[in-house]
């Protein structure tokens, strides 16, 4: 599915980490956010250095990871996963990097004298799969060559973060190399929920108004008032994580606790913000 | 920004940030503008002495740091090895360890640069010191990330750090050692980077800190390839450094690179076995060089210890300063081109050599400093006749580890503790 498409009407898309605290508990919560309004999921595949997250989600990340969750069964996920909305994926460039070489060419790799293939066996993985598109948030412009052949190659978007220190010329050639949509860093720092909009919002949004790919607003948002501000603000889509994931790590037996009910309720919070947004802008986007 | 059109500037180096296929600016795009401000600034001020950096960081080295250290021959190692032995006394640096080199080049850097707070994640705990010194030093408020493992094995470093007025926050993710550490100042220089300057401990990360803490450390060789040919009248055979990070190896073969007739070694910790346990994610050594595969962390492309999807493992070492997954980009590319010879020594062999230098040479050894002690000692032909050992920092930090590791192990020569203890708990019971 085209991610784009997905931002005609403002979005809600939230995020979530496979395996946590197994991809078959993964997939209930995945429904639950489909029936809560989800317009797009970002799904985490769980690395080990999860350097642009707050607490929250690497505790979720460290579960998934002592759950066994690998790049393989993430892929397996996906791809039986029965939902009509686009998947991200969202994840670390090692684990990119590495899917695909086989142990020849790591051997050779150690010794260098081969190149491993880069992100391309992953990308093509990806595409097998649905995945729609990537964020990765420890690959600037600067070093997303590879990966962004690798996604026109095989018709994929790839979402670069447009942080509150992000300028000038990055900006601009960062927007040239975004595809799917801008994913607009609400705050400096990590990932994880507050509950207040930041100032930073506004200024950020005013800052790629002009650039013609949607804009979804991210960190920090936890309520559908917040969803509302941003929208209201001129977002495309707001992106939340840390609330859903909260809600992931009080999880308890399988059979006996009502995680799926909550995450669906805090879902629809946040998506009926989001629609409310929109409602209430009476003026195109931007300006 | 500038930065464009500085590229190139300095013909000897790869400016845009890598070593053959390794480097590279793997951070965060909050990052982003602080890591070319400080491309930018590295250039101004280190490699152009504008406003006299260069002059005052000297200065400071030699007033502040007691440079230079000497380059002492090693008698008895000499004799036994029956070669020539020299050690270069990077313990003797203040604060005991070659880390200050880079710690004081870098807060002097961030003062220049008008930053007002420093953050730095510490393994041993001597890079930690070092910067907490050099930000009392400068007036500079300082925080250090440390794991929680670390801070049990290197509680003397702890307190030093707080008597020099840093904060030390404890991180207890994953196995509580180094690449945790980093991870977490990482997240601190992403949320606070507008008035914040990250001190990185070691020759990693995302350009310019590999080449950056290089050239500070780089005074190692300068002084050392100076000091041999004055005392020896020659060029050394060999060079040996521990590695880590790789700072000190940096550091202590910098100079010599360009002699061709100089054979480098650098020496990784080899902990209790060099196998990958894919079962718990964990690697009981932390020898990047000599097994690892090239990945990326922590803001460049090297050779990491992970497994076979790609995270990263759990690295193990006797000494904390050498626990670490990955190892700097330009010794790995230096390894690749066979320019440098990656060997490594096991946990035993390093404490064996710690209780001989300390016993025949008066000099108790980091444990760090050891390993590079321990492959001398179990491969003398291969030095040739004149070898010069960097000895990156004394051993006071690692007493209490060394006296448990000791009691653990049937080690020639070693004494421990346990008799004063008997002693003390006979005599008490005898009151
Ligand atoms: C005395 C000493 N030597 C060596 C090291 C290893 O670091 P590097 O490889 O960067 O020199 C450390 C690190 O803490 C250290 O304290």
């Amino acid at each position: 599915m085209n991610l784009a498409d997905a931002f005609d009407e403002p979005a809600f898309v939230p995020y979530l980490c496979v395996g946590d605290p197994s991809v078959e508990r993964t997939r209930e919560y995945v429904q639950a956010l489909v029936r809560g309004g989800a317009d797009v999921l970002e799904l985490g595949l769980p690395f080990s250095e999860p350097i642009a997250e707050g607490p929250t989600i690497q505790g979720s990340v460290v579960r998934a990871l002592e759950a066994g969750t690998t790049p393989e069964q993430y892929f397996e996920f996906v791809d039986s996963l029965d939902v009509d909305v686009p998947v991200v994926c969202m994840t670390y460039y090692n684990l990119l990097y590495q899917y695909g070489d086989s142990e020849a060419q790591r051997a050779s790799d150690a010794s260098g004298e081969a190149a491993s293939d880069g992100p391309e066996s992953f990308v093509e993985r990806a595409a097998e799969v649905g995945i729609s598109g990537f964020v990765i948030p420890d690959l600037p412009a600067e070093e997303a060559g590879p990966l962004r052949a690798a996604c026109d190659d095989h018709g994929l978007d790839l979402v670069f973060i447009v942080a509150p220190t992000t300028e000038g010329d990055r900006l601009e050639r960062m927007v040239e190399l975004s595809s799917g949509y801008l994913y607009v860093q609400a705050r400096l720092g990590v990932t994880g929920a507050k509950a207040d909009v930041s100032d930073q919002t506004e200024a950020s949004l005013a800052k790629v108004s002009q650039y013609d790919i949607p804009k979804a607003v991210g960190f920090g948002v936890s309520s559908g008032d917040q969803a509302r501000h941003i929208v209201e603000a001129g977002a495309d889509g707001v992106i939340v994580g840390s609330a859903l994931v909260d809600v992931v790590a009080e999880h308890g037996d399988p059979d006996g606790d009502d995680v799926p009910e909550r995450l669906e309720a805090k879902a629809r919070e946040l998506s009926e913000g989001v629609a409310a947004g929109a409602e209430n802008m009476a003026k195109p986007e931007g300006q | 920004m500038s930065h464009e059109t500085q590229r190139g500037a300095d013909e000897t180096e790869d400016r845009d940030g890598t070593f053959g296929r390794y480097g590279g600016q793997y951070v965060p795009e909050a990052l982003m503008p602080a890591v070319q401000e400080l491309e930018d600034a590295y250039e101004r001020y280190v490699l152009n002495n504008v406003d006299g950096f260069v002059d005052e960081f000297r200065r400071r080295l030699r007033d502040f740091g007691g440079r230079p250290t000497p380059l002492q021959r090693a008698d008895r190692l000499s004799d036994r090895l029956d070669r020539e032995v020299y050690l270069k006394r990077e313990d003797l640096l203040h604060g005991g360890a070659h880390k200050l080199n880079n710690a004081l080049g870098q807060v002097l850097l961030a003062k220049y640069m008008g930053k007002e707070r420093i953050v730095a994640e510490t393994g041993a705990g001597q890079h930690g010191t070092a910067t907490a010194m050099a930000a009392a030093h400068l007036d500079m408020p300082c925080e250090v990330y440390m794991g929680t493992r670390d801070i049990q094995r290197q509680r003397p470093n702890v307190f030093r750090m707080r008597l020099n007025g840093s904060e030390v926050n404890p991180v207890s993710a994953g196995r509580g050692t180094l690449k945790e550490a980093i991870n977490e100042t990482m997240r601190d220089w992403a949320t606070n980077v507008e008035d914040t300057h990250y001190v990185i401990g070691s020759v990693v990360g995302p350009h310019p800190f590999p080449e950056m803490v290089r050239t500070f450390q780089s005074v190692i060789s300068e002084e050392a390839r100076a000091q041999v040919q004055e005392q020896a009248g020659q060029l050394p055979d060999s060079v040996v450094a521990c590695a880590g990070g790789g700072s000190n190896t940096m550091g202590t073969f910098h100079e010599f690179v360009g002699d061709e007739s100089v054979d480098l070694f650098a020496v990784e910790a080899g902990g209790s076995s060099l196998a990958v346990d894919e079962e718990t994610g964990v690697a009981p050594n932390s020898a990047s060089l000599s097994t690892g595969t090239e990945g990326v962390l922590h803001g460049a492309r090297t050779k990491l210890l992970q497994d076979s999807d790609g995270n990263v493992v759990e690295s193990h070492s006797v000494s904390s300063g050498l626990d670490y997954a990955g190892v700097g980009p330009e010794l790995a590319h230096l390894v690749d081109t066979e320019r440098v010879t990656p060997v490594n020594v096991d946990d035993d062999e390093a404490l064996e050599a710690f209780h001989l230098l300390s016993q025949e040479e008066g000099i108790i050894p980091a444990l760090e400093s050891a390993h590079a002690v321990a492959f001398a000692r179990a491969n003398p032909e291969q030095l040739g006749g004149l070898t010069v050992i960097n000895v990156s920092g004394r051993g006071d930090k690692d007493l209490e580890s060394v006296i448990e590791e000791t009691e653990n192990r049937e080690l020639e020569n070693a004494p421990g503790m346990d008799i004063f203890e008997r002693a003390a708990g006979g005599s008490g019971g005898g009151l």
